[in-house]
């Protein structure tokens, strides 16, 4: 196509023109109309189709691609190395032991995502053969999805969803606007308006919107859903006019179209270019305290395995160094083999021991882990307390790699609003000048200012403080960002609103802005909807207001504001201000705000919510240059983000204040009992919250966070005002050292005499202490005394934070020198950072929208989840995985070690003790089940009790299950249970016979019996561990030993045709069959658990910890004339 | 898990919008199922191990174990075992000049006679077994060098056997029949055992060669190459182990259901064994009459045909008679072992008990029964 030729020429002269320039943006024809002569020669880029490709492989590339996927892990790479040495040299096992279970594995898990791909296939497919409008030469014509191109114009009708981001040209509405929900992308509900661009709004029939001739220019895609910047040039009689697009121009993919007929949008990003699509990429992993230790664990032994294998190298090397010992006459090698040098031949033997003892790390391991953790977090979902009633839902789990991090917590960082509190906002007051309007105290629109014992009221307001306060209201009512969800019919509305919530309601992305809306309807002054630019009010007089909307200065968490600007209809311009009083009160000029701060800071110890208003009368002259401004920095394609908010600042200036409101957010039920749990428990909790100061330390209060008890240390821009930050942090951190000057640091906490400590801290001073000193070297150490005055602080509250430096914030204690587990919870966007930042993200299902959700690990309906979550599953979840890892290093090192010990005794020939079937089966059958149910269901102590005691979780604390002692322990008895079954093994059959004919067994009879006593210790080892014997435990320990022998019965039982040998054949029914083998096998299984029973009960004896004082006062409760006798448990089963 | 979100996430926005009209459908589906398992309440015994619980296990155990251990012990002990080296490393053995002259292809085999005495008489059926020292049976180039199919009488096998015997695969062009390190290393000593009477006459003491090996062996694993009776012509085509004297077909020619690969020495010989010192069944010497030993006290002669090298790999060759009970041969490490868990566990109750007393007394009464 000599098209594509002239593009792929244009392309090569841009590349090596260097036009560089155009790679950050891109420019989109419209309708694939070439821009006029003369204007700029724009060059045509090549955009992918609208193909969602969300499917990982094709038909073709599945088995390459996945392959490579799974043998990039460390662990899969190393059992293939095993298998492939395995099958290139002469190795004691054969290939199938290693490869078996290998192939099974790998087959699993590309069999799993093979499926999961072809689910996504049908997916993609569903969505990318959907049927489009496109409006092809001013016709309406049906596309499938994926043909869609850039510069396309799509026609979308209501309810339909966009096909992919668009530009919104025209809507069947004359305003140009229309409704959007993009519940599927960040799960808010509610409807936001978007706006098509003012010059190509009348374009609304099909040939009309084909003759737009435009271009637009904008940024290349980017994940960000809420930022766009871009320009369109529209050319009307040749001459272009350029219009700056931002976010509220762009319909993205998988929105869907509400209130509005249609829309003829054109498409800008497609298939994976979408922002959607952008979205969709895995976030970064993370790991588990645990799996570091099983990764630590692993490195042992590897350690242990390469060392045996060369100690065994250099021994058998030193052994055969005498030519009778290395060939006896009676066994002599291959010529080939003789030929081999020599070094060639101890690497081969090197590869060959290591091939031997390389079960010793278990492929198992990794499947029985990956299974325990997913199977185990259904757990979670499953759980009914952790269904809300009211939202319909239940806990979710994103990732179930972290479950037993729930167990580990030692730092809880939580947003307060909608996390603590219900985020369900409730307006409770106002007040105008000093004059108090309580919600409550009105009826039928009547205002009865104020309750009796507010002392600040004027209950006559004159005329001229009326007209003050219905510029509050109408403030109120205009300086917002609130739709109305429309039903029926505009009258409907009027009528819906002013009667009951029943036909119509209010809808928001932020919660105070709908209760403030709503309050101000009760006061009087009803917000009807926003029509052709223009607000409507119904006043108390039952009369509509109509101001036009010029500006919406729109809120942003650095400014803590918004504003708007608006024309009465008497002509006069308004500019209405609505923020934080921290960022209204430097900005205001007059107005009474003495008396409103006053009010502000007593509304804020309640903890209510509070917001100011403020309102500045623009001339047309002003408004003219506030006009300009904006428009400028709008029209900006580089930063237009920072020179927006640089207009902002200049037009938001020289206010006057109107007064303020208090919005309530109750607690979130059980949030007290939680965070006292929590603390009970031996976390630290730590609020970290937007709001000011005041109001959060109210919340504090009445959650229990600060006792009254509590000292509170301040660390907050006032202080240091006064002093200096330097002088600050070090009075504090010596008042929280000289209270622990006396007692040791571990008993803190523990005791509940000693003084409590609660730190404040904002945002401003906290970055201050965050920042690396350059020419003060002291600065340094601030980061360092900070952090020791909140170890000592049983609480901190963390205010005016900006969503980056709560991240900070967790980073901070995440790298602290103890390296402390951290949790972060919150419901919002402004949580998502901290959610991504901390070991274990929670998301609360909030009604901030879903996008904390999202992001988290764990998603919880309600706060108070929190303490089952962790206290409960996480509790059980660490228990049962350590356990599992403890416990599959601990049977591998018994499995492995004896076949370590028999080269000794076979010439260090690599002979396998085992036969392959027990080799191969050991892990994947013999063994795995009970472990597995084990690490599913076992519970050392009742829900009930951890819940009722949460001073239990810190006994697990700081992964103190897995720490090195106890790892070491576990190797020893391993070592020890191998030592006994080999040793027991080789005197029995040393030099003698053991049965009752005089004939003899073999070296396979030794494996067997050696394998015998082994998988009946091993499993007799976990039934001594395991304190919850359910059906299923007692069907998967006693059926795996039934399963063991019937096995060895059949495999012994018959010669196997296929097999090119028989060594096994009536080995295990020989043993069977002889006296003193069982004999040994109960004697071998004794002596091995003696030694673990006798510590376990003797340590409870001794030196109990928490949890097992507690099941011993559990067991005395409970205690019945039963008797349980360990080694008899078949005969018994008792249920309490 | 992570690689279903993208479905996941289109599902979840399709269910929050009706969710949040609070539509009533969702809210069922979503609730979790109320069954004991699902919310971790499955009835489930819940034992502890205290030192009250584990107690009487300790005793039970101390007490049942001396006993057996005893019992062991003097079953042991009552075996009579007797062992004799016949190498030939001193100049003063009998065996001395067999063992120094040895050479594989010397026609004529050495002969040597070793006197001895057993003390005392040995009643029961009196085992013979004959045992090498630092010899390894179980390295792994040995333990695989043989071919089961060949063994079972597997045609093909016969003519074309396994890779695994290499180096003793083929010979002078002809496949090996058995083939590998193990049967090529066959014991091919002969020993036979005279009893020398009061009066000087050396009376020759029956040695029963039959069921020495494993029944299942000779019955199944081991089998001749089928479809003739001659076995001369059922191993045609085959060469003998390049150390052997004799072809497989002629290892027992008296009896028939003794020779080829069903030949019990072979078999006993193919059966690897653990450990470098082993020792392996010979031949059964069956009591006569309910009267008279089966060997008496005296003097005795073993009189050996001297084939097999050992002192090459400096390994040594023994004679071993014993008797057997019902736990096998002499042996004295099982009871010792018994005995000794036991005690221990009888002493660990005991410390237990005053633990037990000690520090958890205020459960004793709940737990410790009787």
């Amino acid at each position: 196509m000599g098209l594509d030729l002239s593009t792929l020429r244009t392309l090569i002269s841009r590349y090596c023109a260097g036009e560089e320039n155009w790679v950050d943006s891109r420019t989109i024809y419209i309708g694939h109309k070439e821009p006029p002569p003369g204007t700029e020669a724009f060059i045509q880029q090549r955009f992918p189709d609208n193909r969602i490709v969300s499917s990982k492989y094709t038909f073709w590339n599945f088995i390459p691609k996945n392959m490579f996927e799974q043998f990039r892990r460390v662990a899969n790479f190393y059992f293939l190395i095993i298998f492939l040495v395995q099958l290139i040299i002469d190795t004691p096992t054969s290939p199938v032991t290693s490869g078996l279970p290998l192939f099974f594995v790998i087959t699993v898990t590309a069999i799993k995502q093979g499926y999961e791909d072809w689910l996504r296939h049908k997916a993609d497919n569903a969505v990318n053969q959907c049927p489009v409008h496109v409006l092809q030469h001013g016709k309406v014509i049906c596309k499938q999805s994926r043909k869609l191109r850039v510069g396309d114009i799509v026609f979308v009708k209501e309810d339909e969803s966009f096909p992919c981001d668009l530009i919104l040209l025209s809507s069947s509405r004359d305003d140009g606007t229309c409704h959007v929900t993009t519940a599927s992308l960040d799960g808010e509900s509610s409807h936001k308006t978007y706006y098509a661009v003012q010059d190509t709004k009348a374009y609304n029939a099909e040939t009309e919107v084909d003759s737009i001739h435009a271009t637009i220019e904008c940024e290349q895609p980017q994940p960000d859903l809420y930022k766009f910047v871009g320009r369109i040039n529209i050319y009307m009689n040749n001459e272009p006019v350029a219009r700056p697009l931002g976010s509220e121009n762009l319909l993205l993919r998988g929105a869907t179209l509400k209130n509005t007929e249609y829309i003829y949008a054109v498409a800008i990003y497609t298939g994976m270019e979408t922002k959607m699509a952008l979205n969709y990429q895995s976030k970064s992993q993370k790991r588990s305290a645990v799996e570091k230790s099983m990764n630590a664990y692993l490195v042992v032994y590897l350690c242990i395995l390469i060392s045996k294998a060369f100690v065994n190298t250099v021994l058998k090397y030193a052994w055969q160094a005498d030519p009778i010992r290395d060939e006896p006459w009676y066994d002599q090698r291959t010529e080939a083999a003789r030929q081999r040098n020599i070094v060639i031949r101890a690497f081969t033997d090197f590869l060959a021991f290591m091939v031997l003892f390389n079960y010793i790390i278990p492929v198992s391991m990794y499947v029985t882990v990956e299974m325990q953790k997913f199977l185990g977090s259904y757990f979670m979902m499953w759980d009914d307390e952790m269904f809300d009633q009211e939202l319909g839902e239940r806990a979710v789990v994103n990732t179930s790699d972290l479950n037993e991090e729930l167990g580990q917590v030692e730092y809880v960082f939580t947003d307060k609003t909608g996390t603590l509190t219900e985020n369900n906002m409730e307006f409770i007051e106002c007040c105008v000048d000093g004059h108090v309007y309580v919600a409550q105290a009105i009826c039928n629109g009547q205002v009865l200012p104020g309750a009796d014992s507010m002392d600040m009221i004027d209950t006559s307001p004159g005329p001229e403080a009326r007209q003050r306060e219905e510029l509050f209201f109408r403030a109120l009512c205009l300086c917002h960002t609130v739709q109305v969800k429309e039903e029926e019919t505009v009258d409907g509305i009027k009528q819906g609103i002013h009667r009951g919530k029943s036909t119509s309601f209010y809808i928001s992305s932020s919660p105070d802005e709908v209760a403030l809306v709503e309050g101000m309807k009760r006061l009087g002054f009803t917000y009807l909807r926003l029509k052709d630019s223009h607000m409507e009010i119904l006043n108390r007089e039952e009369e509509i207001e109509r101001f036009e909307l010029l500006e919406v200065l729109t809120f942003d968490s650095v400014r803590r504001r918004m504003s708007v600007i608006v024309r009465a209809s008497t002509g006069e311009l308004y500019l209405f201000c609505k923020g934080a009083d921290s960022s209204i009160f430097p900005r205001v000029i007059s107005g009474k705000v003495d008396q409103v701060r006053a009010r502000v800071e007593h509304n804020a110890v309640e903890g209510l919510r509070t917001l100011c208003v403020a309102y500045r009368p623009l001339s047309p002259a002003q408004y003219q240059e506030v006009c300009l401004l904006l428009s400028r920095a709008k029209l900006a394609l580089q930063d237009r983000d920072k020179r927006l908010a640089e207009a902002y600042d200049i037009i938001e200036k020289d206010l006057i204040l109107l007064g303020a409101t208090a919005v309530e957010d109750r607690l979130q039920e059980k949030a007290a009992d939680t965070i006292e749990s929590l603390h009970k428990a031996g976390m630290k909790v730590w609020v970290l919250t937007g709001d000011k100061m005041e109001t959060a330390a109210a919340t504090c209060y009445a959650s229990k966070l600060f006792h009254r008890n509590t000292q509170i240390l301040e660390l907050t821009t006032k202080r240091t005002e006064e002093q200096s930050l330097h002088d600050v942090l070090f009075d504090l951190s010596r008042t929280v050292l000289r209270q622990h000057g006396g007692m040791s640091r571990d008993v803190s906490g523990l005791s509940g005499d000693y003084m409590d400590y609660g730190l404040i801290i904002d945002g401003a001073t906290l970055s201050t202490v965050m920042k690396p000193g350059q020419e003060d070297s002291n600065s340094g150490n601030y980061k360092e005394i900070f952090l020791e005055i909140c170890r000592n602080c049983s609480a901190v509250l963390c205010c005016r934070m900006a969503p980056l430096q709560k991240a900070q914030i967790v980073k901070l204690i995440k790298t602290s020198k103890e390296h402390p587990i951290t949790l972060a919870i919150g419901d919002g966007a402004n949580d998502v950072s901290m959610i991504l930042e901390a070991h274990v993200g929670i998301g609360i299902m909030g009604k901030e929208g879903r996008q904390a959700v999202r992001n988290s690990d764990y998603a919880i309906p309600k706060f108070k989840h929190l303490k089952k979550i962790l206290l409960v599953h996480g509790h059980y979840y660490y228990i049962r995985i350590s356990e599992l890892v403890q416990y599959f290093f601990y049977k591998n090192v018994c499995f492995i070690f004896p076949q370590f010990l028999y080269q000794f005794f076979c010439g260090f020939s690599q002979q396998p003790l085992y036969d392959t079937a027990y080799l191969t089966l050991y892990n994947i059958s013999f063994t795995s089940l009970p472990i597995l149910v084990y690490s599913l269901i076992e519970q050392h102590i009742n829900m009930d009790i951890l819940k009722k005691d949460p001073s239990l979780y810190r006994d697990i604390a700081k992964n103190s299950l897995l720490r090195w002692p106890i790892f070491i322990y576990w190797t020893l008895l391993g070592v020890y249970d191998a030592i006994v079954m080999f040793f027991g093994a080789y005197f029995l059959f040393d030099n003698t016979t053991f049965t009752s004919n005089g004939q003899m067994f073999g070296n396979w009879t030794f494996g067997t019996l050696v394998f015998t006593a082994l998988v009946f210790i091993v499993t007799f080892k976990l039934a001594l561990d395991t304190h919850y014997w359910t059906w299923i435990n007692h069907f998967v320990i006693w059926g795996s030993l039934i399963f063991f022998v019937v096995f060895s019965l059949l495999w012994g039982g018959i010669i196997w045709p296929f097999l090119n040998y028989q060594r096994m054949y009536y080995v295990f029914m020989q043993m069977l069959s002889s006296g003193p083998a069982w004999l040994s096998i109960v004697l071998l299984i004794i002596a091995s658990l003696l030694p673990d029973v006798l510590k376990k009960v003797i340590w409870r004896s001794l030196w109990p910890t928490t949890t097992e004082r507690i099941q011993m006062k559990r067991r005395c409760l409970a205690s019945q004339p039963s008797t349980i006798f360990m080694l008899s448990q078949t005969s018994s089963r008792i249920s309490f | 898990m992570m690689a279903s979100s993208y479905n996941a996430k289109e599902e979840d926005g399709h269910h929050s919008g009706p969710s949040s009209h609070g539509g009533a459908g969702a809210v069922k589906s979503k609730k979790p199922d109320n069954t004991a398992f699902k919310q971790q309440r499955l009835p489930a015994w819940q034992p502890i191990l205290t030192a009250g619980t584990v107690l009487p296990a300790f005793f039970v155990i101390g007490l049942i174990f001396i006993p057996i251990g005893i019992g062991l012990y003097v079953t042991s002990n009552n075996i009579k075992e007797f062992e004799i080296d016949y190498t030939g490393v001193d100049v003063s053995s009998p065996c001395f000049s067999c063992a120094k002259n040895y050479s594989w292809d010397s026609t004529t085999s050495c002969t040597c006679s070793v006197n001895f005495t057993l003390e005392q008489p040995f009643e029961s059926n009196v085992f013979m077994y004959y045992g090498l020292s630092n010899f390894y049976q179980n390295h792994r180039r040995y333990v695989k060098s043989r071919d089961d199919s060949q063994l079972n009488g597997d045609r093909s096998a016969l003519t074309n056997p396994s890779k695994e015997c290499e180096p003793y695969r083929t010979s002078e062009g002809q496949p090996i029949a058995p083939c590998g390190a193990i049967a090529n290393s066959l014991f091919n000593d002969t020993l036979v055992l005279y009893h020398v009477d009061s009066n000087g006459t050396k009376i020759s003491i029956p040695l029963a060669k039959k069921g020495i090996a494993w029944w299942t062996d000779k019955h199944v694993k081991f089998r001749n190459p089928g479809g003739n009776d001659n076995l001369t012509i059922a191993f045609q085509g085959t060469n003998k182990p390049v150390n052997w004297r004799k072809p497989v077909f002629e290892l027992d020619p008296d009896d028939r259901d003794n020779n080829g690969f069903i030949n019990e020495d072979f078999i006993v010989w193919m059966r690897t064994a653990a450990l470098p010192t082993f020792r392996k069944l010979y031949r059964i010497i069956h009591k006569k009459s309910s009267s008279t030993p089966t060997l008496a006290s005296g003097r005795y002669i073993l009189d050996i045909t001297y084939n097999y090298p050992v002192l090459s790999f400096d390994g040594r060759k023994r004679m071993i008679l014993s008797t057997i009970s019902w736990m096998g041969g002499k042996n004295p490490f099982l009871g010792i072992a018994y005995i000794t868990v036991g005690s221990i566990c009888f002493f660990l109750g005991v410390v237990l008990l005053i633990i037990h007393h000690k520090y958890d007394s205020r459960n004793s009464s709940a737990d410790i029964p009787n």
